[in-house]
Order: C-alpha cells, then sequence, then structure tokens
C-alpha cells in the first residue's frame, strides 16, 4: 500500500471509530431520552400540546441549561421549573445534549467573562435584567413567576439563558447582545457574588428590607433594652 | 472664695443665672424607663445633625451628567449625574466619608422608629391629655416631618433606588385630585424625572428647612415639658399635684448622658460594621433602569403597602379620572392615620366626658376602650405596612404574592377587630387581675413572726424626690420625701 492508501485508511478508521462513539452516545442519549423527556416532549421531538414543545432545532444550549440546573425533567409540565440538583450526571446529560443537537439547531453558547468589561456589564444588567433579578442579582417576583438568584449558576449557564430565555424570560438574541456584551453581562454576574461590600455587613445586598429589620431589632430593640436598664420601672 | 464659687459668682453677676439654673438643676424627672424613649429620638436627631453637617460639605445638587472616570471600577465610563458623583467619592473616597453616610442613615431608620415607639408610649399612657394636647399636635407634626426629612434624603443620591421612588411620588403627587398634575410640575420643576431646580430644591428641604423646622418644634416640644412638667405614672406618694422622681442634678442629667452616649455609641457601630444603602452597587439612575425589589426605607413602608394593597379602582367619568389610584395609598391612607391621630384628645373628651387635666397616666389597661382601639388602629398600619414586603416572602416562603393580596385585602379589615376584642378582653382581665403583663402578678413579701404568724410587708423603695405642684402656676417647692 502507498503512503497515500495508508493515510486514507488511517483517517477512514478514526472517522468510522469517532461516528461509532458518537453514535453510542446518541443512542444512550436517546435512551435517556425516552426514558425522561419523550413523555412530554414526544418520541419524535415534535412536543406534545400542553405538555412540552417541539424540541427539534432548539440546538444544545438549551438542554444543557435545562438539564444541567435540574430544571428538566419536571414532575408536572404545568410546573415553573426552578433550580434544583440535576436528576443526570454529566456524562448522561452530554449524551441527552449531542442527541437533542442532532436534530438540528445552533451550537451552544458561551461567554468568556475575561474577555468583559465590567463596567458594560453592570450598565447592561441593570438596563436589561435588574428589573427582574434585581440590581445586585438577588432574584425576586415578577408576575408569573419567581426570578432567580444569580449566586448558583455557571458562566455557561449564565449565558446559554441569555440567549435561551428560559420560562419568561425574554430572549437575548446575537443582534439584542453582541458576544462581546454578553461576555461583560457575565462578567458583571459574577461579580455580583462577592460585590464590593464596602459599608461592613453586607445584609445580603437587599437594601430597605434587611436594613429596616437591622434598624428595628440591633438598633432600636437593643436602645429600648438600655433604657429599661438604666430607667426606673414603677412600683405600682 | 473656691473655684467654683468664682465660677457661679461671675455667672451671677453677668446673667443673674442662679436662680434659673437652680430651678433647672432641682427638675425633677418622674422615673419610668419608657419615659426615655423620647430622648432616644431627641439623642438619635443630634446625631442626625451631626454626621448631616459632615455630609453636606460633600454633597452636590446637580443633576449635570458627566463621565465616571474615578477609582471605583463598576462604574468607570459610565454616565452619572454630579449629585450621584458626590455620593459615590463620600462613599468610596472622602476619609471617614462612608462612616458618616451610614451612621447618618441608620440614625434615621433609628430616629423614626423612636418616635413611633414614643408616639405608642404616649397614646397608651393617655399622656396626651390635656394640658399636654398641644405637645401631642407638636409631636405629630415632628413626626410628618421626620417621615419627609427622611425620604428626602433618600432621594438625594441620585441613585436606582433613591430614582425609582421619586418615580413613586411623583405618581402620588400627580393623583392628588384637581391640583395633582400642576403640583408634581411645581415641585419637581417640570415633568420626572424632573428640571435641573429639582435637586437643589430637595437639598435645601432636606438640609436646611425640614431640620430648622424640626429643631424649633423640639425646643416647643421641650419647653413645654418643662412648662407642664412631666406627668407620672400613679404609685406611692404620687397625686395629680405632684411630681415624685430624680432630680435633673445629681441623678438625671448622668443618666441622659449616658443614654445619649448609648445612642451615639450604637448608631456608630452600625454605621461602621453593618452596611446601608451602599448606593456604589444600585448604580446611577436614569428613568429607563429599574431594579427589582426596590423598596423605600421602613417608615415609608407602610405606603408602598397600601399603594399595593389598594384594589384596582380608578373610576373615569366624561374622559376624566377624578381620583388617580396611587391617591388612595399614598395620601389618602395616611390623611386618615393622621387625622385620627390629630383628633384623638378632642374625641376622648367628647366621648368620655372627661374634660379635666390629667398629670397622672393611665396604665394601658386602666383605659380599655382607648387601648383597643388604639392597638386596632396599630394593627391596621403594621399589616399594610408588611404586606408592602409581600414579593419578598412570596420568594422566601413560596407563598404566592397573589393571594398574600387577595387575603390581606380582607384580612386588614378583619384582624383589627381581631386585636381589638382581643385588647379589650385581656385589658378588662389585667385590670381584674392587677398583674403586670411581664411580671406577672404583684409580689407580695410576708414576714413569719416568732409566734408563728405572717404579717405583711411592704417592699419599701428608696425614698423618691417629691415636687408639689401648686394648682399649675408655675411655683414649685421641692423636697425630699423621708418615709
Amino acid at each position: 500500500m502507498s503512503t497515500t492508501a495508508r493515510t486514507v485508511l488511517a483517517v477512514a478508521t478514526v472517522f468510522v471509530l469517532l461516528c461509532a462513539t458518537a453514535s453510542a452516545k446518541t443512542s444512550a442519549g436517546a435512551a435517556l431520552y425516552d426514558l425522561d423527556c419523550a413523555s412530554c416532549h414526544g418520541q419524535t421531538l415534535a412536543g406534545r400540546s400542553g405538555m412540552g414543545p417541539s424540541l427539534r432545532g432548539v440546538g444544545a444550549g438549551p438542554v444543557d441549561f435545562y438539564l444541567s440546573t435540574g430544571r428538566m425533567p419536571l414532575q408536572d409540565p404545568r410546573d415553573e421549573p426552578t433550580r434544583s440538583p440535576p436528576l443526570l450526571n454529566a456524562r448522561q446529560r452530554s449524551a441527552v445534549t449531542s442527541f437533542i443537537s442532532s436534530f438540528g439547531g445552533p451550537p451552544a453558547p458561551s461567554a468568556d467573562p475575561q474577555a468583559g468589561n465590567l463596567s458594560a456589564g453592570q450598565h447592561l444588567f441593570t438596563s436589561d435584567c435588574a428589573g427582574c433579578h434585581q440590581v445586585v442579582a438577588r432574584g425576586g417576583l415578577t408576575v408569573g413567576a419567581d426570578v432567580p438568584d444569580l449566586r448558583a449558576p455557571s458562566a455557561r449557564q449564565i449565558a446559554e439563558a441569555v440567549r435561551m430565555g428560559p420560562y419568561l424570560m425574554p430572549r437575548f438574541g446575537p443582534r439584542q447582545l453582541s458576544q462581546r456584551q454578553l461576555d461583560s453581562l457575565v462578567r458583571y454576574v459574577l461579580w455580583t457574588r462577592r460585590p464590593d461590600n464596602a459599608g461592613g455587613w453586607s445584609i445580603d445586598n437587599l437594601g430597605p428590607i434587611p436594613e429596616g429589620i437591622i434598624a428595628w431589632l440591633l438598633g432600636m430593640a437593643v436602645l429600648a433594652l438600655i433604657a429599661r436598664l438604666i430607667g426606673e420601672r414603677t412600683d405600682a | 472664695m473656691s473655684r467654683a464659687q468664682r465660677f457661679v459668682s461671675w455667672n451671677e453677676q453677668r446673667f443673674g443665672s442662679a436662680k434659673g439654673v437652680r430651678w433647672l438643676l432641682r427638675y425633677v424627672f418622674p422615673d419610668h424607663w419608657s419615659f426615655l424613649l423620647g430622648e432616644v429620638a431627641l439623642y438619635a436627631f443630634i446625631v442626625l445633625v451631626i454626621t448631616g453637617i459632615f455630609l453636606a460639605l460633600f454633597y452636590q445638587p446637580s443633576d449635570t451628567h458627566m463621565i465616571y472616570h474615578g477609582s471605583y471600577t463598576l462604574l468607570d465610563g459610565q454616565q452619572i449625574s454630579e449629585a450621584y458623583h458626590s455620593v459615590l467619592n463620600l462613599s468610596l473616597t472622602v476619609p471617614a466619608g462612608l462612616l458618616m453616610r451610614q451612621t447618618h442613615h441608620w440614625a434615621a431608620d433609628v430616629f423614626l422608629a423612636a418616635i413611633v415607639l414614643h408616639v405608642m408610649r404616649v397614646f397608651f399612657t393617655g399622656a396626651f391629655r390635656k394640658p399636654r394636647d398641644v405637645n401631642w399636635f407638636v409631636g405629630l407634626t415632628m413626626l410628618m416631618l421626620a417621615i419627609f426629612e427622611g425620604f428626602a434624603g433618600y432621594s438625594l443620591g441620585d441613585d436606582l433606588m433613591s430614582g425609582m421612588g421619586l418615580a413613586i411620588a411623583y405618581s402620588v403627587a400627580m393623583s392628588v385630585p384637581l391640583i395633582g398634575a400642576q403640583l408634581a410640575h411645581l415641585l419637581w420643576d417640570g415633568s420626572f424625572p424632573g428640571g435641573s431646580d429639582f435637586l437643589p430644591r430637595l437639598e435645601i428641604a432636606h438640609a436646611l428647612l425640614i431640620p430648622a423646622a424640626l429643631a424649633g418644634l423640639i425646643s416647643v416640644h421641650l419647653a413645654l415639658i418643662m412648662r407642664q412638667h412631666h406627668s407620672q405614672f400613679p404609685g406611692r406618694g404620687r397625686k395629680e399635684s405632684n411630681v415624685v422622681g430624680t432630680p435633673m442634678w445629681p441623678g438625671y442629667a448622668l443618666r441622659s448622658i449616658g443614654l445619649l452616649l448609648a445612642v451615639a455609641g450604637i448608631l456608630f457601630l452600625l454605621g461602621g460594621l453593618v452596611q446601608i444603602n451602599p448606593i456604589w452597587q444600585w448604580g446611577p439612575y436614569e428613568p429607563y433602569l429599574s431594579t427589582n425589589g426596590a423598596q423605600p426605607d421602613w417608615y415609608i413602608g407602610w405606603l408602598i403597602g397600601a399603594l399595593r394593597l389598594m384594589p384596582n379602582f380608578e373610576p373615569t367619568i366624561a374622559g376624566h379620572t377624578p381620583i388617580p389610584n396611587p391617591f388612595w395609598g399614598g395620601v389618602a391612607f395616611p390623611g386618615v392615620v393622621f387625622t385620627i391621630l390629630f383628633f384623638w384628645p378632642a374625641a376622648e373628651r367628647r366621648f368620655s366626658g372627661d374634660r379635666r387635666r390629667h398629670d397622672l397616666l393611665d396604665r394601658p389597661r386602666d383605659k380599655p376602650q382607648r387601648t383597643a382601639l388604639g392597638a386596632a388602629l396599630l394593627s391596621w398600619v403594621v399589616l399594610i405596612f408588611a404586606v408592602g414586603a409581600a414579593d419578598r416572602v412570596s420568594f422566601r416562603l413560596n407563598i404566592s404574592y397573589a393571594a398574600q393580596i387577595h387575603v390581606w385585602r380582607v384580612g386588614v379589615w378583619v384582624v383589627p377587630v381581631v386585636v381589638y376584642l382581643l385588647s379589650l378582653s385581656a385589658a378588662r382581665a389585667l385590670q381584674r387581675s392587677g398583674a403586670h403583663p411581664l411580671r406577672g402578678s404583684p409580689r407580695v413579701r410576708l414576714r413569719r413572726r416568732p409566734s408563728g404568724e405572717f404579717e405583711l410587708v411592704d417592699a419599701g423603695s428608696p425614698s423618691p424626690e417629691i415636687h408639689e405642684r401648686s394648682g399649675g402656676h408655675g411655683e414649685r417647692r421641692c423636697e425630699r420625701t423621708t418615709e
């Protein structure tokens, strides 16, 4: 055999082996899909009305987001998906992701926080996100949904959520938010985990509600106690 | 002559001050710890003035925008107002600036808390009755001014939270029937977020006009107390005609100075250790920016609760909206509460038929109707206040927001009735039993005689100062009892 033929054969072997691995992974993913997802999203990923949307063409991002944050599978399709320990381990999730993304769709989004600008991220977050997520990303309530505290998700999960818009959250595609803006946004969200608490005890960076509790319990209550100790009581 | 004598005679020859000083030093304070709550408010006010002067040296009331290039990288390159910039610098660059700002803010929160507790003490002990009804009006006026004062201060920073608070205040001003639009336009120097005169006006109100009014009213408040003398709880040796307690010197002044130091100490400790209103985290305000869970300081919380709780009631008549919805929660609700409080002394005189002068206080149980109605009013306000945080309750405890609002729209009318009935029966039960609500039944000391029989021993108390009133003519005689 010529060198060329040998090279071709080697490349072909590697390709076949890779395909086999991939298809093994895909078929493992298909089995997991049938077990954990198909009851709502349908055997053919076409979705079932009133149960779950079609997953054809969603790509890897949403699948990874929902599975790695434990939001899927849902016990009841009417529930609001909330963050919980993932049901599938990393290998299983990757298998399901490659199975679902084999039906097409964009590649998984990602973000590089180091490439972002913190100040730009803060401004983007306050104009587009803080209305629901709270300015220091501590979460809150909006009409129809709980808005999660953003101290838990990874940079990748944040990027996936921004690009997809899970549940009631709006979707921010590349036309609304460039990759660099996304990097900045993620950088800011990661910053909020350890914000600059120059004033001391942060009391959760929530503002007036914990401040009022402290004012009454550590301020007024202690002073009332002192008044009680140094003041007299009636002998009546 | 000793140095002290020389000092006294120096003063006496110039000011003739000996008589007044003697009167002041012999002024008798009736003793009860709850009388100190008003003093806590007074001392918090002093801390507010001192820290406020410091802050005023650095604050810039200007909405001119600039691009920030300071030490704080989070906001580097952003458009911010000079007002926000000055508070940012005050917080992060000026030495001791953050300590002063935080102490000022904690002092405001505690100032209002102490006033509210003091008002409750005065109400539930009937200290607002003739001749102290005028001082009750002075006190309530100060409470209203203090609420405005706190809100104005919170709004000066031009940060995200203060801007959102002003947006709500603007809507409430707009909602006043007939004159609302002009009123808001006048106050804000234009439509929201206001013209360039707005922040200077707010600063003059916050740093000069309202504090001056408060200082003047505090003087009137204290002068009236000195003139009319303190009221006191009934007890051994205490009559309508005397005042039993500790004289200013050497007893009461030291205790009061101790309380001043305690108030200042706690407020500066809070200011140094616990972060409050971190405006560098909120960022600057622009009308298109917002944050979830924005809240006012606690003493405005009752109005936020009322705005949230008020059903969507906004009738339109011939294309006009005579009373926009924010009016009910933002204006009518506090208006009703303060009207009740202002008219209470007159109403009580009328309904009880008791128009006499009262220098002896009631215990809450002594007037079950007053106590029960007051408790009902208080529970009404406190519930509406608590509903202002329903979103946080929903988020933390997973109780549906809509369900909370539906329940409390009924609950704020039911709970006060229940509180009224419970307080009424509690007051009556305490009246019958004579027990102390916290300490239980009065302790009785018995002594056993050698013969075996028991006799009642009165627990003697240290001899207090007695100050005889003489018919309210201002002449007073001090004497020490020798029991």
